[in-house]
């Protein structure tokens, strides 16, 4: 594999197409061509089309592949979409080995076995992430340090075979002093970077522009950076946190280091008759909420206790949290994300069934009931059993779903001075069963005491500055590749004539635009456009 | 300048293999990851029981605990717990001790399945669910075998059978 040495004097690294310096098309065969040369990258030798030796060029030379790039990116697109058929796991609120097949059938069955229940979380998504992440590392690096190395290598003077060969490209018999003079200064006017040795010229502008690509690359490798990131421990929390009035709760996550009471949950609608602006909107939705606020107070623990002890809390601070405006401490902010109303206790008359007499209020507090209530005169009420959330199970006995009081039933045993033994009575919402035949008393239902339960996010991201820098390196990238291109012109002395050519990277109209107004006020013709002559020629107009 | 492009390569590559490795490492972990894994050292808690008896994890070094978190409403709880209870009886001067832990309960819910099972063992209510988020207890049933050292020598979440809990706590026996 050895350097190539042009006849200017200019080593080369095997397998360059067109010399650093001066441009001459270095491969034997493509010497003795007429077509318009491939500028893309300046006709460096990009390192992955010419090793191909060892097992790690292979996988190198993959990974540099445009097209295998691009086809990662059909293959993880058309597997985004897969995603999105059905709902995803987490946002569904059955458990997935019922969910799918029961909404969906045999289609969501099978869905569920392939595990697209889950797709984004899963490896091979992540995998093919991963590619397209190698890809762009790789595809960079093998194009960048041969293009950047080309562009810094160029001298003024170029071959003439380069020159001849460029797309835009002229030839005038003799140039006077003049002409020459009043192009100069307009190639400076147009903010041309302009180099003259030995009477050949070189004017060039833009050149910042062809690491737009690249830099936009970095950016999209960080941004990604930071995706992995998130996988580190302790970097990204994102956590339900749900806090009864009256609570303290510990935040979860925190290592048991910070708790949170929520004193108060306020809920505030729209008044038709303060908030004018809107009387009409509300008139027609009907009650609208202006605010979710929960009045909390965080707690660091002070003591040095062991879970489940009794731990010494000191205040941090209190705030009212409200939609978008979250509690932050540490890192970590606590946002106002949801509510729900839950019964709080409930209220029995110990009544008489014929006369309608009542002998005693019971006021049964849900989370805590006590296991007997004395009413006094002789009276009592026992609770024998307590389901919190009411359901009859496969064998038809009554037990509980869950321990939240969602749907309170009790098993009463009810103690009166005229019965020689006590009573018992089922009771749930809206049902009393008698299981030993006609009772004398009952517990009548007077009513219920409910309490607000404010639902917080807990969020701790610490890979979101990444996501930042990588989003705007990227948008700089992107704005620095299209708004601007990169032009040169070469107006160069060979056999005693004056050769004009010209490169653009983007944007052909806008350079020849642009060497017309160079050239005006001069005897110089503008270079023609050979593609465009090419394709005259070919349609034979 | 071949071996130099060779070495740079392969640099680069690992580098960047290293990485994918690593996320898809952590990715397939996530899920499985457990805050209290085999091997490692039972955190040490403190719950009352509900005779008021306070007890303490790290009172118990020097005997295997069987920690077994559980709930009313969970059908699997309900079935093991005359097995515990079975065993523990067995076991209990052997060196095996049992630990219940309820998962934030009202007292009378624990009491009143206390004894119409008619357990023997020590329950303790957590009322904040410090433990179970210590423990990272996700699915209930969920039972930790502790030997005498104080580390976790197994986790077994599910319904268990009366033969497995007799094997468990022959496992932790000192």
């Amino acid at each position: 594999m050895k350097d190539v040495k042009c006849e200017c004097g200019h080593v080369n690294p095997h397998g360059t197409v067109l010399c650093e310096a001066c441009g001459k098309v270095l491969d034997e065969q493509d010497s003795k061509s007429k077509q318009l040369l491939d500028m893309r990258y300046e006709g460096s030798a990009r390192r992955s089309q010419t090793y191909s030796k060892t097992f790690i060029d292979k996988i190198w030379n993959f990974f540099s592949s445009v097209k295998v790039g691009v086809w990662l990116i059909i293959i993880t697109l058309l597997a985004s979409i897969l995603g999105t058929i059905l709902p995803q796991e987490m946002y569904i609120n059955l458990p997935a080995d019922v969910y799918y097949e029961q909404e969906y059938g045999w289609f969501g069955k099978l869905y569920y076995q392939l595990g697209f229940h889950d797709l984004f979380g899963s490896w091979w998504y992540l995998l093919l992430i991963a590619m397209i992440g190698i890809s762009l590392v790789i595809c960079s690096l093998d194009r960048v340090v041969p293009l950047y190395k080309a562009l810094k290598a160029q001298k003024v003077t170029r071959h003439e075979g380069f020159l001849k060969r460029q797309r835009v490209f002229g030839v005038n018999e003799n140039v006077d002093e003049n002409d020459f003079m009043t192009i100069k200064q307009h190639l400076k006017e147009k903010r041309y970077h302009v180099r003259v040795e030995n009477g050949d010229l070189l004017a060039e502008k833009g050149r910042f522009s062809r690491w737009g690509p690249y830099v936009n690359h970095v950016g999209l490798i960080i941004f990604l950076l930071g995706g992995m990131l998130r996988f580190i421990p302790g970097f990204y929390v994102n956590e339900n946190l749900w806090v009864k009035e009256g609570e303290t709760a510990v935040v979860p996550e925190t290592g048991e280091q910070f708790y949170l009471k929520n004193n108060q949950f306020i809920l505030q609608h729209y008044d038709k008759d303060k908030d004018k602006t809107f009387e009409k909107a509300i008139e027609q939705a009907g009650q609208v909420v202006k605010n979710y606020q929960s009045n909390v107070v965080l707690y660091k623990r002070v003591s040095e206790n062991l879970p489940g002890e009794e731990r010494k809390l000191e205040k941090v601070k209190e705030y009212k949290v409200r939609v978008n405006h979250p509690i932050s401490f540490d890192g970590y902010s606590i946002f106002q994300s949801s509510y729900r109303s839950e019964l709080k206790a409930m209220t029995f008359l110990l009544t008489n069934k014929d006369t309608n007499q009542t002998f005693g209020e019971v006021k049964i507090n849900l989370e805590d009931p006590k296991a007997k209530y004395d009413l006094g005169n002789g009276y009592s009420v026992r609770i024998l059993n307590y389901f919190p959330d009411f359901e009859f199970d496969k064998n038809g006995e009554p037990s509980t779903k869950s321990r939240t009081p969602s749907n309170p039933a009790f098993v009463f045993e009810m103690s009166s001075p005229d019965k020689e033994k006590p009573e018992t009575s089922f009771v749930a919402i809206k049902q009393t069963i008698e299981p030993f035949g006609d009772n004398t008393y009952k517990m009548a239902f007077k009513g219920i005491d409910t309490q607000n339960v404010s639902g917080f996010t807990v969020r701790k991201d610490s890979s979101l500055w990444l996501f930042i820098l990588g989003g705007i390196l990227f948008m700089i990238g992107v704005i620095q590749g299209a708004y601007w291109n990169h032009r040169r012109i070469w107006i160069q002395k060979k056999n005693g004539q004056v050769w004009v050519a010209a490169h653009t990277n983007k944007n052909w109209y806008g350079l020849k635009r642009e060497l017309e107004t160079i050239f005006t006020d001069t005897k110089l013709a503008i270079p023609e456009d050979q593609l465009q002559r090419e394709n005259v020629d070919e349609e034979g107009v | 300048m071949k071996k130099r492009r060779l070495v740079m390569r392969t640099l680069i590559l690992l580098v960047l293999g290293a990485a994918v490795a690593y996320s898809l490492y952590a990715n397939l972990t996530k899920d499985n990851k457990q805050k209290v894994a085999v091997g490692d050292k039972a955190p040490d808690f403190a719950l009352v029981d509900m005779q008021g008896n306070k007890h303490r994890l790290s009172d118990y070094r020097g005997q295997g605990v069987f920690l077994n978190f559980w709930g009313t409403w969970c059908p699997p709880c309900k079935k093991e717990m005359p097995y515990i209870n079975n065993q523990y009886h067995q076991y209990k001067d052997n060196g095996v001790q049992v630990l219940s832990v309820d998962i934030q309960e009202s007292e009378l819910a624990v009491n009143q399945f206390a004894e119409r099972l008619k357990l023997d063992f020590p329950i303790v209510i957590d009322k904040d669910k410090e433990v179970m988020n210590v423990y990272g207890v996700d699915t209930l049933p969920a039972t930790f075998l502790i030997d005498k050292d104080g580390n976790v020598v197994q986790y077994y979440t599910g319904e268990l059978t009366e033969y497995k809990i007799k094997e468990f706590m022959e496992k932790i026996k000192p």
